[in-house]
């Protein structure tokens, strides 16, 4: 981990409309760094703002959104000025991995021509060098070269994101994204390309935000991670301290409903569902579903407090237990 | 509705279903040969009331091939299928229909399996409707006895709602509850809740365990060993189209004999950091059935092969390190 900040996000809020003049405020106010070199995992369930967080970074997000804050990529602000300011950072610095990499391949165009796109577009390399360049990442990621004039449906499940990863190296970028990049995928081969993804870091000093609903997965593969519910971060620390001490009951019961291979325990259920994020919350998020809440969750919202080295949690509790020791 | 309560419920014996892959319009025309997907090839078990047999394996693995060739949604070529002490294997569509009822299945998917023009009341409803049972009055009795069974409690309160009202877990629990008013003694659960979020999971199986406990028989499909290792009384391994190893399930998950077994065990990742694995991870991916290689089907990708696994093709057998008389293992070098 080289200690430098590579990529910030700092107070990142997208909201979508939704068409009959309401809004979905689907991030609320997401801050994060990320240090060169670094696996991060940022987990979630379903809704709570996770995918929506890195799509802005890739400035991908659909014309119904509107997003607030800064995301600096070496001190340069990449919502400054829209498209003008992401563009020339997408794929060339931060390069994307997309759950289920059919989505992100046109069925229509031979592999090796698509990876070798992003490479053209930045002027990184093209023709007879291009081609080279595609030969050798494929060759690394497990693909024979050869393959690079096959469509994508000829690709299996896990060809298709090794494939992927080729071609979000394609312009050596310095922070990758992946969203559920082996949520579709058999665990064999879910194992394989967590592997691979693992040495791809490394080997090109890669700073990775995985991003899934998988604890297992993330304790894998990152050292740090984020929790995230509603639209917020909940808590924020090293791996090994949110499942060993957790301080916020969601990431508490999060890992309490985990099934593991060797324990016999009986298996958490969170009541209830989500707030609903097309209206103005009151109080903790959390807390009609938490079995933790007191007095004040149902009426002050709980800011991101620091609770211990590199440990963030959102959550009265916290507070209340300082001021009942001091 | 029980009649032949001491034996197994269900048992499959010799079970082989192969589907032809279509040829398209130029194989036909070119006359290439029929090839055939040999998707179950052999596959045995037993399955008992009040017990729940998770089948487990990658994609492609012949699992819910099993499922539906048990349930006869699709024919299989060879074998048996013995329901309560019939056969059902050579039963007309039209006398297989009351046995139909006893055996449910519950789909992976709560968000495609509910009608989304349909209330709860509907959905739960139908199932009666198809099979001509009950007054109306009967039917909403019934219908509201399966979704508290289903844990949707009071049922008046989810009975007018349509699905886009629910929660994943809900619908899940509606799926459950349709499948629960014929009073089935076999639920055939085919990933049932892959598709829900994890803070939701643990409400349906425990449900799904206390199905069990009340004495339906329970086939659980499943890609998940570690849901299987806590949910299950026994798990079956498959591997293209055959089980590879059986046995309770905590003693396939904490003793597994077979190489396969054994390899899938170890690239299950853990949610504790710290509880660190050398993964075994198998190379390449799991051949195609069409193409099952000789002998031994795991040997290509076996780190125990010998030149004798290319040329035998092993049987379930009681490995020698098993713990229990109920285990086997597919595997001449075990």
């Amino acid at each position: 981990m080289s200690g430098e900040r590579v990529l910030e996000i700092e107070d990142l809020h997208v909201w979508f409309e939704l068409g009959d003049g309401r809004e979905l405020h689907a991030v609320r106010g997401v801050s994060l760094a990320l240090e060169g070199g670094e696996r991060f995992g940022l987990v979630g369930e379903s809704g709570s703002g996770k995918t929506t967080t890195i799509l802005a970074v890739m400035g991908l997000l659909p014309p119904n959104a509107s997003v607030a804050g800064r995301v600096l990529l070496d001190g340069q602000d990449l919502l400054a000025r829209g498209e003008r300011s992401a563009r020339p950072h997408r794929w060339s610095d931060v390069a994307m991995v997309f759950q289920g990499a059919m989505n992100a391949f046109n069925p229509v165009q031979r592999i090796g021509d698509q990876i070798a796109e992003p490479m053209e577009l930045h002027e990184v390399a093209e023709g007879k060098e291009a081609r080279r360049r595609v030969a050798e990442l494929l060759e690394r990621v497990g693909i024979p070269a050869a393959r690079a004039s096959r469509y994508p449906h000829e690709f299996s499940g896990g060809m298709r994101q090794r494939a992927a990863l080729a071609m979000a190296l394609a312009c050596n970028p310095k922070v990758l994204l992946a969203d559920e990049p082996t949520t579709a995928l058999d665990v064999m081969v879910q194992a394989q390309i967590l592997e691979l993804l693992t040495s791809l870091a490394n080997d090109f000093g890669l700073a990775v935000v995985l991003v899934t609903h998988d604890l297992p997965v993330v304790a894998h593969v990152c050292s740090r991670a984020a929790v995230m519910y509603a639209g917020e971060i909940v808590e924020t620390g090293p791996v090994e301290a949110l499942y060993h001490e957790p301080r916020h009951p969601y990431t508490r019961l999060l890992y309490a409903a985990t099934p593991e291979l060797h324990a016999d325990g009986d298996l958490a259920s969170i009541p209830g569902a989500p707030p609903r994020l097309d209206r103005p919350l009151a109080g903790c998020p959390f807390q009609p579903r938490c079995d933790r809440a007191f007095a004040p969750c149902t009426e002050e919202h709980p800011p991101l407090l620091g609770v211990g080295p590199g440990r963030e949690a959102a959550c009265h509790l916290n507070t209340a237990v300082r001021e009942v020791q001091a | 509705m029980t009649t032949n309560g001491s034996g197994p419920l269900l048992e499959v014996e010799g079970l082989v279903t192969r589907y032809p892959v279509p040829r398209g319009i130029v194989g036909t025309l070119a006359r290439r040969p029929r090839e055939r997907v040999h998707a179950v090839e052999g596959v045995s078990f037993r399955l008992r009331r009040g017990e729940m047999l998770a089948l487990v394996g990658e994609s492609g693995c012949g699992k819910t091939t099993t499922a539906q060739s048990v349930l006869r949604l699709v024919d299989p070529d060879e074998g048996a299928i013995r329901f309560d002490g019939t056969d059902i294997m050579s039963l007309s569509h039209r006398k297989l229909r009351p046995l139909r009822r006893r055996m449910q299945l519950i789909y992976q998917d709560p968000y495609e399996s509910l009608d989304p023009r349909f209330r709860v009341r509907a959905t739960v409803e139908e199932p009666l409707l198809v099979h001509g049972i009950g007054s109306k009055a009967e039917r909403r009795q019934e219908a509201e006895r399966a979704l508290e069974l289903a844990g949707l409690s009071p049922a008046a309160l989810y009975l007018g709602r349509y699905p886009h009202e629910l929660s994943g877990g809900q619908r899940q629990r509606v799926a459950i509850a349709a499948s629960l008013v014929l009073h089935p003694d076999l639920l055939v659960a085919d990933e049932p809740v892959s598709m829900l979020d994890v803070s939701v999971r643990a409400g349906i199986l425990a449900l799904l365990d206390d199905l069990r406990a009340r004495g339906l028989a329970i086939l659980m499909i499943t890609h998940d060993l570690s849901t299987a290792a806590r949910y299950a009384d026994r798990i079956a391994v498959m591997y293209l189209g055959r089980i590879v190893e059986e046995g309770p399930a905590r003693e396939v998950v904490d003793n597994p004999q077979h190489p396969y077994t054994r390899a899938l065990l170890s690239v299950v990742p853990r949610p504790d950091p710290r509880d660190r694995v050398a993964p075994e991870i198998l190379r390449g991916e799991t051949p195609n059935p069409v193409d099952v290689p000789e002998g031994c089907r795991f040997h290509p990708r076996c780190p125990l092969a010998i030149p004798e696994c290319r040329e035998v093709d092993p049987e379930l057998r009681r490995p020698a390190a098993a713990r229990s008389e109920r285990h086997t293992a597919a595997c001449i070098r075990v």
